[in-house]
C-alpha cells in the first residue's frame, strides 16, 4: 500500500506504524480530579468503550498511522478494509483542531 | 453411512459407486431450537457436540458459503496446547485431548498426526521464559520437555544453529502437538451433525436478527425469515459486521494473516517448527509441501489477501533458522482473516440480548480450538451455563478488569 503523505508525497505503508481506528484521537474528557475517575460508573463506561470497542467495518475507515520511518507525524487515513484502496490522508494535528473548532 | 476397511474394499471392487454425500442438503424449516449461524469449524462442532452430547437435534447451521469455504480451510493446520495462562491453558489442554480422540467420535479420518511442535529460543531470557510455559503447561496436565541445543540438533540436524544474530540454544517442544488435516474436520463435524438430524443450509446469509423487546427470536436470511429459540453467532472473522446486526459493538479488530506452501518437497521436517526471534512456523504437508505463516499484515481490513512485505518479512524469518529452503519455490500464497480481540484471547458467552450468543475473537487460536470451542458452546447453548473450561471468555471482561492477555500487550490487537 502506498500513503500518500500530506507533506512527503506517496510513501510506502512499511514505513509507518499502524495504531488503529481514528476515534482514538477523541478520548473521553473528564472535570474534577483523576480520583473522582474511578467513582463515577459513567466514566467508567465511557473510558471502556473508548479504549476496547472498535467500530471495526467492512468499508471504508478511518485510522491512525505513525510516520516513525521518516517526519514522525501521525495522519488519519481514511481507507476501504474490503480493497485497501486508500482515498484520503489528513494530518492527524488538522483533524484534531478541526474537531477542537467545531466544539 | 459408516466407515469401515471392509467397506473400502467393498467398494474398490465395484467401482467406488456405493459412496454418497455424507450430508443433504435440506431447505430450512420455521423454526428450530437453535440456530448456528456460520458454518465454519467451530460453528459445526457446536452443532456436533449439541446432537452428540447434549441431545438437541432440531439445529440449523446457516452458512453464507460452503462448508469448509471459510477459515477452517485457510489456516496452517497446526494443533497445540503450549498457552500459560489459568484461564486459557487448561481450555486449550481440553481441545488436545478432544483432537486425540476425534477420528473415533467422528468414525472420520480427519489426519490427526501427533507430530510435536518445537518452539526454538535464541537466548538464556528466552529459555528461561519457555521453562515457565513449559512449567505452566505441565500443571494444567499436558506435556512439555527442554530441548538444549544437542537435543534439537537430533530431530533437525539441518537448522542454522551457529547463526550471527540468533543462535539456536535450545527448544520446547510439545511431543502431542502436531498438525491436522483442516478440511476434514469441517466434513467430519458437518457429517456426524447431520447425521443426528442437524440441518446444515449453505449459501445462506444472514442478513439481519429478529430481535424485540431486548429478545432475539430469529434471523433474517437470504432463504426467509428463519425462527429459533436461540440464535448462537459463530463467524469469526466477520464477528462485528455481523453483530453490528444487533446493534453491538465489540471488542474486536478484523485482521489478515497469511500463510504460504511451497512447491513439493521430499520429507525432511517431521514436526511443527517456529522461530523463537521472529514470525516464522513451519510444517510439511503429507503432498511435500512446507506450509508456513507469519505475523499479521498489522492493519484492519477484511480483504482475504496481504501484502509483500510480510511475504518478505516471514521468508527472512525462514531463511535464518533454515538457510536450506532457500532454493525452494514459493508455490501458492493466501489470507485468512482473524479476530483480533483487545486482549489476545477469544469468546464464548451470552449477549446482552436474550437469545443471542456470541462465539469469536480467535485471533490466530481458532483452528487448534475447534473441538474444546464446539464443545464448550454447546454447553452453554444447551444449559445456558458456562463450560468450566470456558469460564472465562466473557465478553465484559475488559469491564470488569479480568483479561486474559498472554503477552502482556495491552488493548493493541494487531500486536497480540
Amino acid at each position: 500500500m502506498i500513503i500518500n503523505h500530506p507533506l512527503l508525497g506517496p510513501r510506502d505503508s512499511s514505513e509507518f506504524v499502524y495504531l488503529g481506528d481514528a476515534s482514538l484521537m477523541n478520548r473521553p474528557q473528564w472535570k474534577g480530579e483523576e480520583a473522582d475517575l474511578v467513582k463515577t460508573e459513567e466514566t467508567i463506561k465511557q473510558y471502556h468503550d473508548y479504549l476496547y470497542l472498535r467500530n471495526n467495518p467492512a468499508g471504508e475507515h478511518q485510522e491512525l498511522w505513525y510516520h516513525e520511518q521518516g517526519d514522525r507525524s501521525w495522519l488519519v487515513v481514511t481507507r476501504n478494509t474490503t480493497t485497501h484502496n486508500i482515498s484520503q490522508v489528513q494530518m492527524a494535528k488538522d483533524v484534531a483542531l478541526k474537531t477542537l473548532r467545531e466544539k | 453411512m459408516r466407515y469401515s476397511a471392509l467397506k473400502v474394499i467393498k467398494e474398490s471392487l465395484t467401482g467406488h459407486k456405493g459412496w454418497k454425500p455424507v450430508w443433504r442438503s435440506p431447505e430450512p424449516k420455521k423454526h428450530y431450537d437453535i440456530i448456528i449461524v456460520g458454518g465454519g469449524g467451530h460453528g459445526l462442532a457446536t452443532a456436533h457436540y449439541l446432537s452428540s452430547q447434549y441431545g438437541i437435534h432440531n439445529i440449523a447451521v446457516l452458512e453464507k458459503g460452503w462448508i469448509g469455504g471459510g477459515n477452517v480451510g485457510r489456516n496452517t493446520t497446526i494443533i497445540r496446547s503450549n498457552y500459560q495462562l489459568p484461564e486459557n491453558q487448561p481450555f486449550y489442554e481440553y481441545s488436545m485431548q478432544l483432537w486425540e480422540e476425534q477420528e473415533k467420535d467422528l468414525n472420520y479420518n480427519t489426519m490427526v498426526s501427533q507430530r510435536g511442535i518445537l518452539n526454538l529460543f535464541h537466548s538464556d531470557p528466552q529459555r528461561d521464559a519457555y521453562v515457565r510455559r513449559g512449567n505452566a503447561m505441565l500443571m494444567s496436565g499436558a506435556d512439555a520437555q527442554l530441548l538444549d541445543q544437542n537435543g534439537v540438533r537430533e530431530l533437525y540436524p539441518f537448522l542454522d544453529f551457529k547463526n550471527a544474530r540468533f543462535p539456536i540454544k535450545g527448544g520446547l517442544l510439545q511431543p502431542r502437538a502436531g498438525t491436522v488435516r483442516h478440511d476434514a474436520v469441517a466434513w467430519g463435524y458437518a457429517r456426524g451433525a447431520d447425521s443426528r438430524g442437524v440441518d446444515i443450509i449453505q449459501n445462506c446469509e444472514v442478513t439481519g436478527f429478529q430481535i424485540k423487546d431486548g429478545v432475539c427470536t430469529g434471523v433474517k436470511t437470504t432463504k426467509g425469515e428463519i425462527k429459533a429459540n436461540k440464535v448462537a453467532v459463530c463467524v469469526a472473522g466477520s464477528s462485528s459486521k455481523v453483530m453490528s446486526m444487533a446493534g453491538m459493538n465489540l471488542p474486536i479488530e478484523s485482521h489478515v494473516l497469511q500463510a504460504f506452501v511451497s512447491e513439493g518437497l521430499k520429507p525432511f521436517i517431521p514436526g511443527v517448527l517456529t522461530f523463537g526471534a521472529g514470525h516464522f512456523y513451519v510444517s510439511q504437508s503429507d503432498k511435500g509441501g512446507l506450509v508456513f505463516g507469519g505475523d499479521l499484515d498489522g492493519y484492519n481490513t477484511y480483504a482475504q489477501r496481504g501484502n509483500l512485505p510480510v511475504v518478505e518479512d516471514v521468508c527472512e524469518g525462514g531463511m535464518a533458522i533454515m538457510p536450506a529452503i532457500g532454493r525452494a519455490k514459493l508455490l501458492r500464497k493466501w489470507g485468512g482473516v482473524m479476530d483480533m480481540s483487545m486482549d489476545g484471547s477469544p469468546f464464548i458467552d451470552r449477549t446482552s440480548t436474550k437469545g443471542l450468543y456470541f462465539n469469536g475473537g480467535w485471533c490466530y487460536g481458532g483452528f487448534k480450538a475447534t473441538p474444546a470451542s464446539g464443545m464448550c458452546y454447546a454447553h452453554l447453548l444447551a444449559t445456558d451455563e458456562a463450560h468450566p473450561k470456558a469460564k472465562d471468555f466473557k465478553l465484559n471482561r475488559f469491564l470488569s478488569g479480568k483479561m486474559i492477555d498472554e503477552k502482556g500487550m495491552g488493548a493493541q490487537p494487531n500486536l497480540h
